[in-house]
């Protein structure tokens, strides 16, 4: 695995994305992201329904259309911003650079075109100069792709609708692959399948960021789908990033309060007593300009400041989280809180190797 | 149909519908039977009969008396599954091709009881459901509501058994109207299968909602599916199913398009419906954790087939079948045995 060089492969400054119909209200719907990726790393990103997560991730690729608008922000891919970028400099940005990969394959696929027809569609259009890709290339190209998402060269010649729904998320997975980019943006890319099926194509996934290196983004609304794949899990509500932690910090330590109520959403449905939480009251008005910490109404922790003021990321534990309680706990006992989290930390900080030891447990 | 009746009504003793529901009005009447009830309260003959005012008193009357303090449903039915299979013909894959999505499955689902049907997607969860709600009809074998054989019933007892026998599905954005106030949709069941007036109807919506907790229910009343979050959509899918009064609800896959925050409202609720009002649940789901929560026992489906069934603990404990383990495995759960060290 490529990862902790310390290189930055996507950099986002003060990202904001607002929708802006031409008639009704307009939606804040991502508030002030900055994030920094390194190459190699494989990201969660989680939250509610409505809380930005696939509008950043749409907005980090350059896939906003209207009424969606990158308000403001830098997106720096590779040390060269992005936000700016149009036309053929943006198309061309897609060779090598980055991919997302849909929720449902069923959707994304043309369900006219055979499979080989959809890999001859891409390679054709990011052809290189003086490259002429020509039938037997797109199978040759096809059948390897289709090879690193454990589908069988006979696909090639299918329609989507002769696949089934993990095929067809294989088929999308594939393609996203093409051009060999070096970030992979997967939003929601098991959601609509089967639960088996799903664990296959998470498995998948891993695999091939593990053996192609590239940069990935998890998308989801599945706590626990996204701890199991990820090295690092980032938390949205209202828009805003509120946490950003190691995957295997968040067994123990102090977290953003919103953070702790969506692990208690999470049972082990074999243990002997369940109490699953919910999280009372809904998520604010995007329309709205917010004040004070976004979450305050649901949380059990709020306190006058948090309803004056939008708590910034700070340190906390290993990483980040915007919380003015859970700053001031972690600043007046640091001790305790480290020694927690050693204690339960596995020792190889290498995400295969942590994730067996979790499923062993 | 059933031959036997059992003497409890104090209707003709030939009417082959007759039911061991004394204070019920029999499912799919006779003209026998619509002769009593007009009698009864001289009604203008053209009147349709569901409608009838002698149908909405009886209606209240019995809701009056289970809404009473303390008060148990003794005399629901349970709802009896016996050998059901269900066979498709196969399209694309030459003639006689057929496709069984359902196998010889049996169980009974007792007055109060919540079983759970789980198995992966193709396993005949829902083909199960609908034969029990009567949308579909089984190839062979029984489904039975008391003496009700839900596989012979048309339009007008099934429209009766429907007020009895709910279901709540997993589309809680597909399931509403968009064009319709919240008020609207669920009155609707009121008006049309109780046969109440719109003035009561509108009183009742406004129980309803109580009871699924969207309050203050004048605030929601008005509002259009498209201003509720997915977990105030599907309590509105809920409170309709709950507004003719029934005695079995069956949900498939009600959270599974909830965001886990919502989920757990949704499940308390369903489990506080069936303490309160003795509802009985059938929950189809692939989602053990929810099955886990909101049922007693479980049914695992595996190609159409149980493979495995008991308590649900038990089940998920000590799985003995190959598939159940591999369902169980497939649950993402990597925080479950460090989750009790969280705490606020």
């Amino acid at each position: 695995m490529a990862a902790a060089t310390g290189q930055t492969l996507l950099e986002a400054k003060g990202v904001n994305v607002v929708y802006e119909p031409a008639r009704g209200v307009r939606i804040w719907s991502v508030r002030d992201v900055n994030l920094t990726l390194r190459p190699g790393e494989f990201v969660g990103l989680v939250g509610e329904s409505g809380c930005g997560k696939s509008t950043l991730g749409f907005a980090l690729t350059r896939m906003l259309r209207p009424p969606a608008k990158l308000q403001s922000g830098e997106i720096l891919f590779d040390g060269k911003d992005i936000s700016l970028l149009d036309g053929e400099d943006l198309r061309r940005q897609r060779r090598g650079g980055f991919a997302i990969v849909l929720q449902s394959g069923m959707n994304a696929l043309n369900p006219v075109r055979t499979v080989a027809h959809h890999f001859g569609d891409i390679l054709k259009a990011h052809e290189r100069d003086g490259e002429d890709v020509g039938k037997r290339e797109v199978r040759r190209r096809g059948t390897e792709l289709l090879d690193k998402v454990h589908l069988d060269a006979s696909v090639l010649g299918r329609y989507p609708h002769e696949l089934s729904g993990g095929m067809r998320q294989r088929v999308s997975i594939a393609l996203a692959l093409a051009l060999e980019p070096r970030m992979i943006i997967f939003d929601e890319p098991t959601t609509a399948l089967d639960v088996i099926v799903q664990k296959a194509v998470m498995q998948t996934i891993k695999d091939l960021q593990r053996d192609e290196g590239f940069t990935a983004i998890l998308i989801s609304h599945d706590l626990g789908v996204v701890l199991e794949a990820t090295d690092r899990l980032m938390v949205m509500y209202a828009g805003e990033i509120v946490e950003d932690q190691p995957s295997r910090a968040l067994g123990s330590g102090l977290h953003h309060p919103y953070t702790e109520a969506l692990l208690r959403c999470y049972a082990d449905p074999r243990a002997d007593e369940i109490d699953l939480g919910g999280i009372p009251g809904t998520p604010p008005d995007l329309s709205l300009s917010l004040a004070g910490c976004p979450f305050t109404p649901r949380c059990p922790l709020a306190e006058d400041i948090c309803r004056r003021e939008d708590p910034p990321l700070t340190s906390l534990g290993e990483g980040l989280a915007a919380c003015h309680v859970r700053a001031r706990e972690a600043s007046s006992s640091p001790e305790s809180v480290t020694t927690v989290r050693q204690a339960q930390a596995p020792s190889t900080p290498d995400t295969a190797d942590s994730t067996e030891a979790r499923h062993g447990q | 149909m059933a031959n036997d009746p059992t003497g409890n009504q104090p209707s003709a003793p030939d009417d082959p519908q007759d039911n061991a529901a004394p204070s019920r009005r029999p499912i799919a009447p006779t003209d026998a039977d619509a002769t009593v009830v007009r009698q009864r309260t001289s009604l203008s003959d053209g009147e349709r009969p569901h409608r009838s005012d002698a149908k909405r008193a009886e209606i209240a009357a019995e809701r009056a008396a289970r809404d009473a303090p303390g008060a148990r449903r003794s005399d629901v039915p349970a709802l009896a599954i016996s050998h059901a299979t269900k066979i498709y013909k196969a399209r694309g894959q030459g003639r006689g091709a057929t496709v069984t999505a359902v196998d010889d499955v049996s169980f009974t689902i007792e007055p109060g009881a919540a079983i759970g049907l789980v198995g992966a997607s193709g396993s005949g969860k829902s083909t199960l459901a609908k034969l029990i709600t009567g949308s579909e009809r089984p190839t062979s074998g029984t489904i039975r509501f008391g003496d009700i054989e839900v596989n012979r019933l048309r339009s007008g007892g099934l429209r009766d058994y429907h007020r009895r026998v709910q279901m709540v599905f997993q589309d809680p954005y597909g399931a509403l109207n968009p064009l319709h106030t919240v008020e609207y949709t669920v009155m609707r069941p009121c008006q049309n299968i109780l046969g109440m007036s719109a003035r009561d109807a509108v009183r009742r919506v406004h129980e309803l909602l109580d009871i699924v907790g969207l309050t203050p229910a004048t605030q929601y009343a008005s509002k259009l599916p498209h201003q509720l979050s997915g977990g105030q959509r599907q309590r509105v899918v809920i409170a309709r199913a709950l507004a003719c009064d029934p005695d079995v609800i069956v949900a498939d896959e009600p959270v599974s398009m909830l965001d886990v925050s919502l989920r757990a409202g949704v499940l308390s609720l369903l489990g506080r419906l069936r303490e309160e009002r003795g509802l009985s649940l059938l929950y189809i789901t692939h989602d053990l954790l929810s099955a886990r929560v909101v049922t007693d026992h479980i049914l695992v489906l595996n190609g159409g087939r149980v493979v495995e069934s008991g308590m649900t603990k038990q089940v998920l404990q000590h799985p003995q079948d190959e598939y159940t383990k591999r369902l169980l495995d497939a649950v993402a759960t990597p925080f479950a045995t460090i989750r009790p060290s969280i705490d606020i």
